[in-house]
């Protein structure tokens, strides 16, 4: 090859290296935008849990476009955003919250939306050292709560140890207050992974405390076989089970459970065992079934009714089949978008009217109050619980309410939202924070501004 | 070198011996480059590269190069290799933990020897068994060690979910926590086992590998010692995998639980192995190029070019379809995998530049 031929194509490689460089790189900046709000959306639309997703950004994305269209953005600055696909899978989540990260258009990233469990535990320090919130609701590090130490974790409206604490007090509720609970024996029948196996140290406490027998089931992972469990409540007798499923383990469950005789009204299923995703698979034996959650389904809150109007009959949702409207999933959206949306107004209010950043909306976070007069301006009464964060709590609610299934939809059976037992189980909380602020070799953050 | 002896009437072609020392400086010369732009990248590179492409793309190479050793060279078929970045990085964790006076290398190389004993016990059966059958016994080790580590709390020191997260990484008073450092650390481990394992494969063990691979009956007959090399190759194999896996949780992705290094992970980095080139040293980087680069690549293009337009849910499956797609295309052109392609482009491009 003469010299100026290894030339030419020494520089075609380079060119080409450039080419597929600035392809990935990408992302141009213009200034002229940055009068809006970025919030980018970790999905998964895709993959093993994509049924359960697809309503969540449709409630979210539908919440956030109601916001645009209907009052002009928050304070007039209009929410932009973009999807990223996570798989559910922890690599991809990484790689997705790294790309987005930086902002879009001008404007920084205020909060980032993990969407997975896995993925919000690898970020947990990244996102301390980047300065930008991890909003995880009713999911993520239950010892999260303790602000002081995980500054840029927050585990809102409803943690695991809430959900084990409410689901007893449900039961409590049932067999006529907490002093009756002594005697009973409250089976929890879980996924054997670490999701399910985090109830069992506040399950422990509360038996301890209530004194009611508290029976550990763990269910293998995926669940699609469970005759072994079941016939072990059968022997057993518990008078309730605690189902803590994950996919197809809860539909199986409840199948179960009906051959073997167990009455499905006395089980209570958790947050992620609680969709009609989970029961309607069981069919006719899923009529009675319970479940707590903090995203009560139904499309009569009055948040709904303005969504119909102005983006449901516009044509504009994000929903493919529109009979998932009012969905839990829904709206676990519609919820997620009310935080993030008032968060953002949060921070605008101390920081100024325009995009906000980490920083900022972490500020806003831990200023949160979502009170009952500020949910009946938005509509979401009933929806949402009240809400005060703080840098002590960053989880705030803590109650949820139980729904029934009759065979078609959920129905609300509790006395409204039914508290945790937070007091009893926070000490024990802030314990963890602190072994692993030993661990780490952090310096807990001053709670007191 | 087929351009040996044909263009040397010009007077200035060289000859063989030239073009043999043309080979040797390339490819000299390139590793040298492709070292200092490595480790140059950092002051280049953002966030974005370091912590989500390239220091994934180096720990899977290093994975990918512990079970060729195992599976290219010695030939034994292994789907554990999950199982033992677990066992690397909960035993690396532990050792940080409990042992903090040890420097952070240390504990790297322990926690890969400990990941080394496991393999050895989780290689007992190919004394016996070989093939699919060893296969299988490989799989049970993957599921008996995820299933330990999700159930007994000690591994995790009691942590409410059993994850395990990086204690301080520092070495020589250096915090090695920012992205930078977490490259660095993983370039250095990465240069230093490789270095480490090219010489082992040219070595008497690495000849004793092969001899097994290629006909364990023959290889026993003349003398190899059979069950001690495969043996060799599942410790040697297992600790390289372990102090990827050790990486894999602190320096990539932080916080990590059993389930990331659960089967799938195992299937990732076999194909990334036979896609790369069995029994190569360079194919376990250009496999695990094409299992990280490519995937990320396809969905910056898809959201580039189609982004808003397409459904998102459509063009996801759509990514996956053309990425397997392009899996089944590049075996089809090289069965041996990207590294014999590169390698004839290479014997190509050294005839071209003698020419």
């Amino acid at each position: 090859m003469s010299l100026w031929k290894q030339k030419r194509f020494i520089s075609n490689a380079v060119g080409l290296a450039a080419l597929a460089l600035s392809a990935v790189v990408g992302t141009s900046v213009s200034a002229e935008e940055a009068k809006t709000q970025y919030v980018p959306l970790a999905t998964f639309r895709v993959g093993a849990y994509a049924s359960s997703g697809i309503p969540v950004w449709a409630g979210e994305i539908d919440y956030f476009r109601y916001i645009n269209e209907v009052e002009g953005g928050i304070n007039g600055i209009k929410l932009v955003w973009d999807e990223c696909e996570t798989n559910w899978e922890v690599e991809k989540g990484v790689e997705c919250y790294e790309r987005v990260k930086a902002g879009k258009n001008g404007s920084p990233v205020p909060i980032f939306l993990p969407h997975g469990d896995p993925i919000s535990k690898a970020l947990t320090e990244k996102s301390v050292a980047d300065k930008i919130p991890l909003v995880t609701i009713a999911y993520g590090r239950t010892e999260a709560i303790d602000g002081r130490v995980f500054p840029y974790s927050f585990p809102v409206v409803f943690s695991f140890w809430s959900e084990a604490s409410s689901a007893v007090n449900f039961i409590a509720e049932k067999v006529g207050g907490k002093d009756k609970l002594k005697g009973l024996k409250i089976a929890t029948v879980y996924h054997d992974s670490p999701y399910g196996k985090e109830t069992q140290v506040p399950l422990a406490h509360l038996a301890k405390t209530y004194g009611f027998e508290d029976i550990q089931i763990p269910v293998p992972h995926p669940g699609n076989e469970q005759s072994a469990q079941w016939a072990k409540i059968r022997q057993l007798k518990p008078d309730w089970v605690f189902l803590r499923g994950w996919g197809v383990m809860t539909p199986v469950a409840i199948k179960t459970a009906a051959k073997v005789g167990f009455p499905v009204d006395h089980i209570i299923g958790g947050i992620w065992s609680g969709s009609e995703e989970d029961v309607r698979p069981a069919g006719a034996v899923g009529k009675g079934y319970l479940a707590i959650t903090p995203f009560p389904a139904g499309a009569n809150f009055e948040i709904h009714q303005k969504l119909k109007k102005y983006i449901l009959d516009k044509g504009l949702s994000d929903l493919k089949d529109l009979k998932s409207f009012g969905s839990v999933y829904y709206n676990s959206g519609v919820d997620e978008a009310i935080i993030a949306v008032e968060a953002i107004r949060t921070a605008q209010a101390h920081f100024g009217v325009r995009p906000i950043n980490g920083e900022e909306a972490q500020w806003g976070l831990e200023h949160l109050d979502l009170s009952e007069k500020r949910l009946a301006e938005i509509g979401a009464t009933g929806l949402q619980q009240p809400l005060k964060l703080s840098a002590k709590d960053h989880e705030g609610g803590g109650a949820g309410k139980v729904l029934q299934w009759d065979g078609e939809k959920w129905n609300v059976v509790s006395n409204g939202w039914v508290k945790s037992d937070r007091d009893l189980l926070l000490p024990l909380i802030y314990e963890r924070a602190a072994a692993y602020a030993r661990e780490k070799g952090i310096t807990p953050r001053d709670a007191t501004n | 070198m087929s351009a040996i002896g044909t263009e040397t009437i010009e007077g200035f072609g060289p000859s063989g011996e030239t073009a043999q020392n043309t080979r040797d400086r390339l490819r000299a010369g390139s590793v040298g480059v492709l070292l200092a732009a490595l480790a140059s990248i950092p002051l280049v590179a953002n966030d974005y590269w370091l912590n989500a492409v390239l220091i994934p793309f180096l720990i899977m190479s290093l994975t990918a190069l512990g079970l060729n050793l195992l599976m290219g060279y010695a030939g034994q078929a292994s789907l554990g290799s999950g199982g033992f970045m677990s066992v690397g990085a909960y035993a690396t964790y532990n050792l940080l933990l409990r042992l903090p006076e040890l420097p952070l290398p240390v504990s790297l190389l322990l926690g890969g020897i400990i990941s080394g004993l496991v393999g050895i016990i989780a290689g007992l059966p190919s004394l016996r068994i070989k093939g699919f059958y060893l296969v299988a016994s490989t799989l049970a080790t993957q599921f008996l060690l995820e299933w330990l580590f999700n159930q007994y709390g000690w591994f995790s020191n009691y942590s409410t979910s059993s994850s395990i997260s990086a204690p301080r990484l520092a070495f020589l008073g250096h915090d090695l926590s920012s992205p930078t450092g977490r490259y660095l650390l993983t370039l250095a481990t990465v240069v230093v086992v490789t270095a480490v394992a090219a010489r082992l494969v040219r070595s008497q063990t690495g000849r004793t590998w092969m001899a097994i691979r290629d006909m364990d009956t023959a290889a026993s007959v003349i003398g190899i010692p059979v069950s001690a090399g495969k043996l060799k190759a599942f410790f040697v194999s297992s600790l390289v995998i372990g102090i990827a896996g050790a990486l894999w949780a602190f320096a990539y992705l932080g916080t990590v639980d059993a389930r990331s290094f659960n089967l799938d992970r195992s299937f990732q980095v076999m194909f990334a192995i036979i896609i790369g080139g069995m029994g190569s040293i360079r194919g376990n980087f250009l496999g695990a190029a094409f299992m990280i680069f490519l995937p990320i690549l396809l969905d910056h293009l898809g959201s580039g070019v189609f982004g808003g337009t397409v459904d998102p849910g459509q063009l996801e499956n759509f990514q996956k379809a053309l990425f397997g797609a392009l899996i089944v295309w590049f075996l089809i052109k090289e069965p041996r995998g990207l590294a014999a392609l590169l390698s004839r482009a290479w014997t190509q491009l050294v005839s071209r530049i003698n020419r």
